[in-house]
């Protein structure tokens, strides 16, 4: 090979380089994310480990299921239904969107845009107070050329 | 040959440092429109396309355009254009190139554009429009570049890129066929429902193309050894002429059916773009430039002791170019929204961030055309072609 | 030269093998695990209103005689999370009050009746029956449903506008910037709408699956509006168009709308 005294340590430079989150954090307890469950409830549409595995496809599965084929009642595998509402069905058991949600979302780093549209717990008790620079303005005229 | 780009002239760095910071400019600019969103532009509910698709809709027909001077020299064997092919195809990848930036910066959702090909949808004409670009973009880097490496290594191009190239010369007329459609089937708006859109836009491209073609083969020849030749030269100005005046005529087809008829819903838009209308009048100015620009090259082009006058060539080309590029970059897609469906008026202008993103557009590429035009140069040279 | 050429096509060989192999690998593991949906039923909302074909009749007479009213518009802005931008250039509406000539352009003229030239009529989202936004749309974001409501999904909407030219009653919006400083008192039983995304009326869609009529049917105190279904003969609303003269915007698109005007 030629220039095999640059190559070789070329690439176990790059190969440390690439693993080394796993040197970094060798030996290093593994951080526990808690999330708030609802105390006045003890399970969920489906079971626990379900919904940590595929609540993110189950949300998928409802909204086209609800916006694009117009149903609205999901029947789970225990033949119970649920009304499929997120803002005014998941978060009316799981009450906050930063105990909940965000811990576990934080940790590994996803930011689903849910929140973009749908109204979480926290800003339903803040919007009210939130000062909106906003012009106000009066009933709209009705338009004319 | 890449390597060939990456050598050249203080001229050549000072060019590429200049498009490069341009196109940063622009990039700045984008950032913040993706912060605050498209509400940074000067587009409105009534009038919902702007400059963007204005500039896509143009630079799709300067993609279309390498046609011009592939089809002469594949299809006719037309020797004079051996050497302008390649540069004709260069272009239309930087065209093309530039089409699909301008759709990104237009659309409200960036990261979701995925969605067009996630959730394909045969009855949007977008969806063909996506097909036939990115097709259009691989046919001329695989035409392109094959002949640039086959020049390279002092050989003739390759047998099997004989059927991509067959298969480009159709496709280009496809790219701006499919682009009129997404204009022309729409209803109600009357500036664009018309079975002539699709001509008119094969028409201006034609002229358009070929004359900023002919506009920065004079400016290679003026920094480098390349000569286009004065046979090709004169050949294209022949095309751009017959063009010209096809878009003029197909334009004024346009005119006699809205005003012969005397359907008002025909007239309002092209009323508001000439005269202005209710007191609206902020295109106006640039309309009568437009086909100032354009009649005035098509007169002079007609005449052949201007027409074959080298010298005063380029400048024609420039008018071809500032017309078509109004007329289309500007008056056809806004136009077609004034008034709007409930009759009323709202006006457009581009905002400074807006024309500063579509300026990082052009100047990437102008900057892809430099590079790549910089590779056939001096692999031209290195052959002693030139 | 050639020696090192084949070198690099039996590289490229091993490689995408290689890459076959993870990917089959990588599809039985997850196979193995069942790490797959379970395919889970759905049914309709019990006591959900259901019709062949949603329409609204407006009685624009019945609006001539209250011509400050906007309950309808109010109502429907309000639950909707419909925000008000000060420029008008930014405008969202669903519903709104425009003069019979904008509404029906180049079919009023200028010997129509005193009444009918000074009347302001409601416009919205039509609802049609072969939907040139549905035609244009490159991601299915809007689509037709089987009751013929046109429907938005804005989770798909990538904010093309394409809708915006190619809808004849400009009954589409855009947000051009984050709606959510502009909308003052917001609804917080109904999400809100992020930049970059076309809305407009959706015929309420989710009051129906509730069992109740769309908010701007029920805010009309006037009875003004009668949503009804189309498709059945006894339906109020066949009953109403009868009886009435009526009127459709722009029939001669060939668009067939779902909203009539009493006139």
């Amino acid at each position: 090979m030629h220039d095999a005294g640059k190559v070789i340590p070329g690439i176990i430079i790059f190969v440390v380089f690439v693993t080394l989150p796993f040197w970094w954090n060798v030996g290093k307890a593994v951080p526990k994310v808690e999330v708030e469950l609802p105390k006045e409830y003890t399970s969920c549409v489906e079971d626990k480990s379900f919904m940590i595995r595929e609540h993110m496809k189950l949300l998928d599965n409802w909204r086209n299921e609800v916006v694009r084929n117009g149903y609205g009642v999901y029947v789970n595998s225990k033949g119970q239904t649920f009304h499929m509402k997120f803002q005014e069905g998941c978060m009316k058991c799981h009450s906050s969107k930063e105990r909940f949600c965000d811990r576990c979302h934080n940790f590994v780093a996803v930011k689903p845009y849910c929140w973009n549209c749908h109204i979480s717990p926290e800003e339903k008790k803040g919007w009210a107070t939130k000062k909106s620079n906003v012009e106000t303005f009066s009933k709209q005229p009705a338009s004319h050329h | 040959m890449f390597e060939k780009a990456l050598v050249g002239s203080k001229k050549y760095y000072a060019l590429v440092f200049f498009l490069a910071s341009l196109f940063l400019i622009g990039l700045i600019c984008f950032i913040y429109q993706m912060k605050v969103g498209l509400g940074i532009t000067g587009m409105s509910r009534d009038v919902s396309w702007g400059f963007y698709i204005a500039q896509f809709t143009y630079l799709v027909g300067i993609a279309a355009s390498g046609v011009m001077v592939v089809l002469p020299y594949y299809l006719h064997n037309y020797k004079e254009y051996a050497r302008l092919v390649i540069f004709g195809e260069f272009m239309a990848i930087a065209a093309v190139i530039m089409c699909i930036l301008f759709i990104l910066v237009d659309i409200g959702q960036t990261h979701r554009v995925m969605n067009v090909a996630l959730h394909p949808t045969p009855n949007s004409v977008m969806f063909y429009d996506m097909i036939v670009l990115c097709g259009y973009l691989m046919l001329n880097i695989i035409c392109g570049w094959t002949a640039l490496s086959a020049m390279y290594k002092g050989t003739k191009y390759p047998k099997w890129v004989k059927p991509f190239i067959y298969l480009s010369i159709p496709w280009a007329f496809s790219i701006h066929t499919v682009t009129a459609f997404l204009y022309a089937g729409m209803p109600d708006r009357h500036l664009w429902l018309t079975a002539v859109m699709a001509p008119r836009f094969l028409a201006s491209a034609f002229c358009s193309g070929p004359a900023l073609l002919l506009i920065l083969l004079y400016i290679v020849k003026t920094f480098t050894k390349f000569d286009p030749g004065e046979k090709a030269i004169k050949a294209l100005a022949k095309t751009i002429t017959y063009a010209l005046i096809a878009n003029l005529f197909l334009f004024g087809c346009e005119l006699f059916t809205a005003f012969y008829s005397g359907i008002p819903a025909h007239q309002h838009s092209l009323i508001y773009l000439f005269a202005g209308l209710e007191g609206h009048n902020k295109l106006v100015p640039w309309m009568w430039t437009a086909y100032a620009c354009m009649v005035i090259a098509a007169i002079l082009l007609v005449i052949p002791q201007v027409r074959n006058n080298l010298q005063l060539l380029p400048f024609l080309c420039l008018l071809v170019v500032i017309g078509t590029w109004i007329d289309k970059g500007m008056g056809l897609v806004i136009g077609g929204f004034i008034p709007n469906p409930l009759h009323e008026i709202t006006e457009y202008m581009p905002t400074l961030p807006e024309v500063m993103i579509s300026v990082g557009i052009w100047a990437l590429g102008f900057l892809i055309v430099t590079v790549l035009y910089k590779m056939v140069i001096s692999v031209m040279e290195s052959r002693r072609l030139i | 030269m050639g020696n090192k050429k084949i070198k690099r096509r039996n590289f490229l060989k091993a490689a995408g093998f290689a890459s076959l192999a993870g990917a089959w690998a990588a599809a039985t593991a997850g196979f193995l695990s069942g790490q797959r949906v379970k395919a889970q039923a759905v049914k309709p909302t019990p006591n959900s209103l259901v019709a062949g074909r949603w329409a609204l009749v407006i009685d624009t007479r019945i609006c001539a005689e209250h011509p400050e009213c906007r309950d309808c518009i109010e109502a429907c802005h309000k639950w909707h999370n419909v925000p008000r931008f000060p420029d008008k250039q930014h405008e969202i509406k669903w519903i709104w009050k425009t003069h019979f000539h904008n509404a029906f352009p180049y079919q009023s003229h200028e010997y129509d009746n005193e009444d009918v030239k000074k009347r302001e009529v409601i416009v919205l989202c039509n609802h049609c029956e072969h939907p040139p936004c549905v035609r244009v749309c490159p991601t299915q974001a809007t689509f037709k449903r089987e009751d013929g409501i046109v429907m938005m999904d804005m989770h798909r909407c990538i904010g093309c506008r394409f809708c915006m030219g190619a809808c004849p009653y400009g009954a589409r919006s855009f947000n051009w910037l984050d709606p959510r400083p502009y909308i003052k008192e917001p609804n917080m039983a109904y999400p809100t709408r992020m930049k970059g995304v076309v809305e407009k009326c959706i015929f309420c869609f989710d009051k129906l699956h509730e069992g109740k009529l769309p908010v701007c049917v029920r805010a009309c105190k006037y009875g003004a509006l009668t949503f009804g279904d189309l498709a059945d003969p006894h339906s109020k609303v066949n009953e109403l168009l009868r009886k009435h003269f009526n009127i459709r915007r722009k029939v001669n698109l060939g668009t067939g709308p779902s909203v009539f005007y009493i006139i």
